[in-house]
């Protein structure tokens, strides 16, 4: 019984960490192709939550806010120096021209929602 | 042969060019076609049929909604747009993408083609499309995106701003009513057990039916005032992500189902261990939502700055047309339109005086207390507040250019800044609720291998104490709470802040450069003294020279008119003016030849030398001379200076009060810079210095291991400011668009210098405190949780005391950060926080 009990446990934080952190990394990307892509802000995550897009492409990124809670109200694009004010019921436009591949996160203020910016 | 036009949709890269061109081009009668990326348009040459082309575009993916962007304009003999009906509703769509006149057409097109819409008109100059009729915004704006461009319903930012505040005082009402619900049902049990009712369970007993029904109702607590944590947790879940949702749901969730595990099959458990915790979920609900609703109303206030900016702007101005004056709604105004604004009413958008005396309040814009002289020629910003003259001006700027506008745009922006300091409280909010969920299993399993009997409640109450005192929005509001708020702060002041790093770098300075002209000084000269010879009065003097000046363009002109304007005296008219480069003037009146000029000029015209130590005492005061002779003898001399502003000794002053260490450098020569030197009272001077070279010197500082701030106008000296640790641009007067600096100054008083730097000093205390506060609650917090003081002291935290600090951290954490709206930067006695 307690072999059982801790394992259980240890299997739940090994998943815990593979859920969370390692499996994160394959996560589905949607690809920026021109035209703008709609991201929904509710219920504590953007949907779809990773951007893939081209390094000097221009990209707009439509935030429809959905969540009246205050954490919502803004998105921050960290290191690109990009933030907006979100209103609720509108989809706000987010232009950003990422000129440097990497990845980029993007959350609210307070970081309960995260999304990725990938730059190819 | 002809040539037309078609609307093509979704073309984006040379690649869809070539595809097009190739359809296209298979097409019977295509001479040649041309692709407009930009425009969404292709145009063809040759006699094609265009259902035949419109078929080639659709089969190859390319095909717009609607392929008319150049069908012609409604003639102008048309009949008038109907009379407005009482469903018609103004609406302004922001359009992207148009560029040009021919946009402007596709684009009116395409909107007059919705059903409902009964006018609309695209002003390029905002970007902006104004729509009358009873049309959906959304078929609006898929008219305008099938038209190749992108559109978004624009409202007045007043009115989302009080649209703002009504959702969130209905999302504060739902929480409330959460709250409540939550805590009526929480509270009896609470009590309950509290004064003694067993909260065990005996299987087969009464006992075991009455918490099977407890159990049904809290799982209603969980379904409805809670829900909201359930959906988010699942959503981010299955994005992989975890955030405050994930820690309250797993831990009610956990509390809950222990609970009823135990209510369902006793048996299972030892009987120590038979224990419920049906208060735990409703209780924490019911607090954690009190904590959101308080956060919400503590918020509110955080945004005011903004929300003051947002409320300054004019809804109508007062249009000039051909036909008589017209109040129109300030988004219809073009620039060169001719406006009136009358007593009291406020500037509608920037533009320059054509008509018309007034004193305008910037001190909205500028923080500059005073009211600013207005007449032909000068400028005036949007949301300024006209003073008791009537003015008549030329729209220059209007919509999302003005100042106005910019000044929100930056407040807005800067408000999202992430100064360095914040960086580790990012790194850590990153990976925080993964990590409490692992720390939650380790506890558990710590208890089960170690803990006493009975461990199977004691793992589930400090996992799920754990779980919910651990607070990731403390941590994650710390720093852009305290930003918000003085970013706003300093907007009041004038201070405007570009740069994420300079909120904090401000904080750190302790060198500041100034420049002379026009930071330390006024920029302009002006007549510092008048001297007379023996026998000639002071006024005469002026008021001669003022008369030979008239007809004259010169600064130094400029500077005599206005000395003599300020004492009341009248020119005199003159004849047979010369203006000589760089020596000076001439002139006659009343048969007498008048002189103005320097030393060196009258001694080649061999005027007899006079009021010689006059002249040398006012170059020991940095003032230049001017002699004024009459018939060759000296009558007076003028000292004629660049001022030192008012103000600028006692922000000095307010500066080296704080140890900073405060530079004047100027390509000025040595005597002239110590003589304004010693007036400001710096603490060094950096003369003799070439424009190119300033930024050197700052780096000569910086390498000195100073930290240095520069104090200039933005243009000559940009490579100064770039160099500096933090960069202020002094603005003359509503002149926000200053890229190289991290700080713009709207007034042009050195007193922002030193507000900037109290604000920054506050608001860098402010994010201290606010970081301490959220390292320690959770370092402390989480291991109390676990049970760390359990073997000494027997302690183990509830989980409805873990609830209820867990949403009183946060609710701290934005009230401390709303302290910083108090704070009062200028003068002496207001600088604490």
């Amino acid at each position: 019984m307690s072999i059982l009990v801790n394992a259980t446990g240890l299997a739940l934080m090994a998943l815990i960490v593979w859920w969370f952190w390692l499996s994160a990394k394959g996560r589905p990307a949607k690809r920026a192709s021109g035209g703008a892509i709609d991201i929904v802000v509710e219920d504590g995550v953007y949907e779809p939550s990773v951007i893939e897009a081209e390094a000097g492409e221009t990209l707009t990124l439509r935030f429809d806010r959905r969540d009246p809670s205050p954490c919502a109200e803004q998105v921050i694009f960290h290191k690109l120096d990009v933030s907006e004010t979100l209103p609720v019921g509108e989809k706000t436009p987010v232009t950003l021209t990422p000129k440097t591949p990497g990845t980029y996160r993007f959350t609210c203020q307070m970081q309960m929602y995260q999304g990725t910016l990938i730059v190819h | 042969m002809n040539s037309q036009t078609l609307a093509i949709h979704g073309a984006t890269c040379q690649h869809c060019v070539r595809t097009i061109e190739k359809a296209l081009g298979a097409v019977a009668g295509v001479r040649e076609v041309h692709v407009d990326l930009q425009q969404q348009s292709v145009t063809v040459d040759g006699d094609a049929d265009r259902g035949a082309l419109r078929a080639a575009l659709e089969d190859a993916g390319y095909a717009a909604e609607d392929d008319e962007p150049d069908a012609p304009p409604p003639p102008p003999d048309s009949p008038p747009p109907p009379a407005d009906r009482d469903d018609d509703q103004d609406l302004s769509l922001s359009v992207t993408g148009a560029h040009c006149a021919s946009c402007v057409r596709t684009i009116e097109d395409a909107l007059h083609a919705v059903p409902g819409v009964r006018q609309a008109s695209m002003n390029l100059a905002n970007h902006t499309a104004r729509v009358r009729g009873s049309a959906r915004p959304d078929d609006l704006v898929r008219a305008v995106q099938s038209a190749g461009y992108d559109a978004a319903p624009v409202r007045d930012p007043a009115r989302a701003e009080e649209d703002r505040e009504e959702q969130e005082r209905q999302l504060y009402r739902k929480l409330v009513r959460q709250t409540s619900v939550a805590l009526a049902v929480g509270l009896p049990i609470m009590l309950w057990g509290w004064f003694g009712g067993t909260m065990t369970v005996e299987a087969g007993t009464a006992s075991q039916w009455g918490w099977g029904a407890v159990s049904v109702v809290t799982f209603l607590m969980l379904a409805f005032p809670g829900r909201h944590f359930f959906v988010g947790a699942w959503k981010a879940f299955r994005h992989h992500n975890a955030n405050m949702d994930t820690l309250i749901a797993v831990g009610t969730g956990a509390a809950w189902g222990y609970s009823t595990l135990v209510v369902i099959a006793p048996g299972l458990l030892p009987e120590m261990a038979r224990h419920v915790y049906f208060e735990a979920s409703p209780m924490i609900i019911g607090l954690v939502n009190l904590g959101l609703a308080l956060e919400l109303r503590a918020r509110g206030k955080t945004g005011a700055a903004v929300k003051r900016l947002l409320n300054l702007g004019a809804k109508t101005a007062r249009r000039l047309d051909d036909d008589g004056e017209h109040d129109v709604p300030v988004e219809d105004i073009q620039v060169d339109d001719r406006l009136r604004v009358r007593p009291g009413e406020t500037i509608a958008v920037d533009g320059e005086v054509l008509e018309g005396d007034s004193e305008v309040d910037e001190s909205m814009l500028t923080g500059e207390p005073w009211p600013v002289a207005k007449a032909e020629g000068d400028t005036v910003a949007a949301g300024t507040l006209n003073g008791s003259g009537t003015l008549v001006y030329r729209a220059t700027r209007v919509g999302a250019d003005t100042a106005l506008a910019r000044i929100i745009d930056l407040v807005k922006k800067a408000q999202g800044a992430k100064p360095p300091i914040g960086r580790l409280a990012d790194t850590v909010a990153g990976v925080f609720v993964p990590t409490i969920l692992l720390i939650a299993v380790a506890t558990a399993l710590i208890w089960y291998n170690v803990g006493p009997q009975p461990v199977a409640a004691y793992m589930v109450v400090a996992s799920v104490t754990v779980l919910i005192i651990a607070c990731p929005c403390a941590l994650g509001l710390a720093t852009p709470m305290s930003v918000m708020v003085a970013v706003g702060k300093a907007a009041e002041s004038g201070i405007l802040i570009r740069q994420d790093a300079a909120l904090q770098t401000a904080a750190e300075l302790d060198t500041v450069v100034l420049d002379k002209t026009g930071t330390i000084t006024e920029g302009r000269p002006s007549v510092t003294r008048v001297i007379a010879a023996e026998g000639q009065d002071e006024d005469t003097v002026l008021r001669l020279a003022a008369s030979l000046e008239a007809g004259s363009e010169h600064p130094l002109a400029r500077a005599i008119l206005d000395a003599a304007g300020e004492r009341g005296l009248k020119t005199a008219p003159v004849s047979d003016f010369r203006a000589l480069n760089g020596k000076g003037v001439s002139a006659r009146q009343d048969g007498a030849l008048l002189r103005l000029g320097n030393r060196r000029w009258l001694d080649e015209e061999g005027v007899a030398p006079g009021l010689k130590e006059a002249a040398r005492r006012l170059s020991e005061e940095a003032a230049t001379p001017l002699f004024l002779t009459r018939d060759d003898t000296v009558i007076g001399v003028l000292g004629v200076a660049d001022r030192i502003k008012a103000d600028a000794a006692e922000a000095i002053a307010r500066l080296r009060d704080r140890d900073i260490q405060v530079v004047m450098i100027t390509g000025d020569i040595q005597a002239t810079a110590d003589a304004i030197a010693r007036q400001a009272r710096v603490d060094r001077v950096l003369a003799e210095v070439l424009p190119e070279d300033k930024a050197r010197e700052v780096e000569k500082l910086q390498h000195q291991g100073r930290k240095v701030a520069m104090v200039g106008d933005g243009i000559n000296d940009a490579p100064a400011l770039a160099q500096a640790d933090v960069g202020f641009a002094i603005g003359t007067g509503t002149d926000v668009a200053i890229e190289s600096a991290s700080i713009t100054l709207m007034s042009g008083s050195l007193h922002g210098v030193a507000d900037a730097m109290a604000i920054s000093r506050a608001t860098l205390r402010n994010i201290k405190q606010n970081l301490f506060g959220a390292f320690v609650y959770n370092s402390l917090g989480v291991p109390v949780a676990a049970g760390l003081l359990y073997p000494f002291t027997g302690w183990l935290l509830s989980p409805v005391i873990a609830g209820a600090a867990m949403s009183l951290s946060s609710v701290t954490v934005v009230s401390n950060a709303n302290r910083l709206r108090l704070f009062k930067p200028r003068g002496r006695k207001g600088g604490r926080s």
